[in-house]
């Protein structure tokens, strides 16, 4: 019981930029995800195994234990506001920029923003900053399409080239943060796991350092 | 609402059936008769009360959690309890005013205004045990101990006891200084244990390199009881006699629940801040394997009488019955107790008028077996319960026997069947 470990990944780009980390910490999944159609991985290490989640849900699992660690992009966790996770290890991978991006000049004047996005507590966070009350249209995707075509004058979202941005005609604004993806602990893993865990986050710790 | 859905329940808010409600029902007594042993008095204080009293730090989380009603008498603001702690603190202040240590303990069910955690409840069974007047460590071993009895009572084995002491964070919070907005941040950041932002958190604050390099460490100071209590020891030793009193309690604390033979593991958190707001001391929580969240909590909250005109020292946990229940040994739901056998046995006795021959000597073989704690069940006109072809509805009904005329001795006498 204490000595399993229950990794939360999602796959893609976290999977891909994940993975050379967990080989460090001696972890290597049993199956590509990319050609299996399992959602539990099986790994080299017995009691180890990868679940494979939708990026915005890997909190929540990690949060209730129903996966001991995670990885996580910080625009995800600033989302999910963090409340009952750790977060001790920034992984330094899945870089990218949150923006505010839209048509140049929609920023000026004071009138009201629509802005669409589904980054929704970001969003109004770092408005409210600057002392601007915004309207949020939540969206679950395509963003750059919505000033286009009118939902909204602006929208937030990661950028990571900025090239979908220009093929819109659309141009980062505002910075609001730099992401990267964070190795997250459930709370209660944490404790009752305490030296696997510890013995996990030192492994990557070097694997990300090695990595400069 | 529709009318289809009008047996609908709000969110988070639930009932107990007749199996779980008995089983709540066994759990409570047997806790209560715990605390009655070690001579804790059970109060039943007030579901609602004004805010003023219900609410020792308006604004925190207690407060938003806390669901208000206006009372019509007077138009003041009442609150529905979303917390019995303040309650105790209220009742030992004020309603009972002893000046020698005052040992309270409660049980009942609490309203929180938003669902809490994994499809958390919104009114959950709270049940704990308080002890006012005494600020040394005995009653912290006190409260432990008690909490580690309550457990084992309630058949829950293979527990973690995770202890902390809000003491040592705000002693490095007096040497660091910072503004409260600062402080804030910083709490935040600990409580995510989130080291690349504490790292740079703390390189763009003055602040001398001891010190820095301890409130580093703070976060890291996690893991297995003992051993991680010695690394403080080395880690935070130029922190001040504050916080060396404060390891001093821990390690003693750690030796009385390693010495319990109760099998608990021991986990030490320093950086464990949970109700910060209002402990002073020493903070604990219980957890099981399995379980997501902590089954039990406590620690020392000094002074929280004096928002009712009497600062006391206080020690004190509580737990969730719920939880308890989810986790209750198998073997000990039941009642052992060899009268327990007979509890489970249910008999069906037949409707008899009191002018019918054999009415007396009926009514005193029920009586003697609700005497012995054994279930009686009446039959009622139409249940089928004397129709001997229709066994099933006594079966549906729970009966395991059926009390019969015994014809061999004539109709004044009786005999008990199996189903």
């Amino acid at each position: 019981m204490t000595d399993t470990l229950t990794i939360g990944l999602s796959k893609g780009r976290i999977y891909k930029e994940t993975l050379p980390l967990l080989a460090a910490a001696g972890i290597v999944p049993s199956e590509d995800p990319e050609t299996s159609r399992k959602l539990i991985l099986d790994t080299n290490v017995p009691g180890v195994r990868v679940v494979l989640l939708r990026a915005s849900d890997v909190p929540t699992y990690v949060e209730y234990g129903a996966a001991d660690v995670g990885v996580a992009g910080k625009d995800v966790l600033m989302e999910h506001g963090g409340d009952g996770l750790y977060e001790p290890l920034d992984l330094n991978i899945a870089r990218c920029r949150l923006m505010v991006a839209g048509k140049p000049g929609v920023l000026e004047g004071r009138h009201r923003l629509r802005v669409a996005t589904k980054y929704v507590e970001s969003a109004r966070a770092h408005f409210a900053r600057q002392g601007r009350q915004i309207e949020v249209i939540k969206l679950y995707g395509s963003m750059e399409l919505a000033p286009l075509v009118g939902l909204g004058d602006c929208i937030v979202d990661v950028v990571d080239t900025g090239n979908t941005l220009r093929a819109n005609g659309l141009e980062p604004l505002e910075h609001i943060a730099d992401i990267s993806s964070r190795l997250i602990v459930n709370r209660t893993a944490m404790k009752m796991k305490s030296a696997r865990l510890r013995e996990f986050i030192e492994h990557m710790s070097n694997a990300v350092n090695a990595r400069g | 609402m529709n009318q289809e859905n009008r047996w609908l329940l709000p969110a988070g808010i639930d009932e107990l059936l007749p199996d779980a409600a008995w089983a709540v029902e066994g759990l409570r007594r047997r806790v209560l008769d715990l605390f009655r042993a070690w001579g804790y008095g059970l109060v039943v204080p007030p579901m609602v009360e004004y805010v003023e009293s219900l609410l020792i730090h308006p604004g925190d989380d207690l407060d938003l959690s806390t669901l208000k009603v206006i009372d019509q008498l007077t138009g003041r603001l009442m609150g529905i309890r979303a917390d019995m702690t303040p309650q105790m603190a209220r009742i030992d202040a004020h309603s009972l005013g002893h000046t020698e240590p005052t040992r309270l303990c409660y049980l009942g069910t609490v309203l929180h205004a938003m669902p809490g955690g994994f499809a958390g409840s919104r009114a959950p069974m709270q049940v704990g045990a308080e002890l006012f007047g005494h600020a040394g460590i005995e009653s912290d071993r006190e409260i432990l101990s008690l909490l580690l009895d309550t457990l084992a009572v309630v058949g829950i084995n293979d527990v973690w006891l995770d202890l902390g002491h809000v003491g040592i964070f705000r002693e490095l919070m007096a040497q660091a200084q910072f503004e409260a907005d600062e402080e804030t941040e910083f709490f935040a950041l600990l409580q995510r244990k989130a080291m690349p932002e504490i790292q740079v958190f703390l390189a763009a604050r003055k602040l001398t390199p001891s010190l820095a390099a301890m409130l580093h460490a703070l976060a890291e100071l996690h893991g297995e009881g003992v051993e991680t209590l010695e690394r403080a020891r080395t880690v935070l030793a130029d922190a001040g006699d504050g916080v060396v009193l404060a390891l001093d309690n821990l390690s003693e604390l750690a030796r009385l629940v390693l010495a319990s033979g109760s099998g608990v593991k021991l986990h030490v958190d320093l950086a464990e801040l949970r109700g910060y707001h209002y402990h002073t001391g020493m903070v604990f929580a219980a957890y099981v394997p399995g379980h997501r969240q902590a089954i039990a909590r406590g620690g020392r909250y000094d002074g929280i009488g004096e928002a009712f005109g009497r600062a006391r020292p206080a020690t004190g946990f509580s737990a969730d019955v719920r939880a308890l229940l989810d986790l209750m040994h198998a073997d000990t739901k039941i009642d052992g107790s060899a009268a327990q056998a007979m509890y489970q046995h249910t008999y069906l006795a037949p409707v008899l008028d009191s002018e019918e021959p054999g009415y007396s000597e009926l009514l005193a073989l029920v009586r003697g077996l609700r005497a012995k704690g054994c279930r009686v069940i009446q039959a009622l006109p139409g249940d089928n319960g004397q129709d001997e072809s229709l066994g099933d509805c006594a079966l549906a009904m729970g009966c395991t026997h059926r009390i019969e005329p015994d014809m061999t001795h004539g109709n004044e006498f009786w005999k008990i069947c199996e189903i």
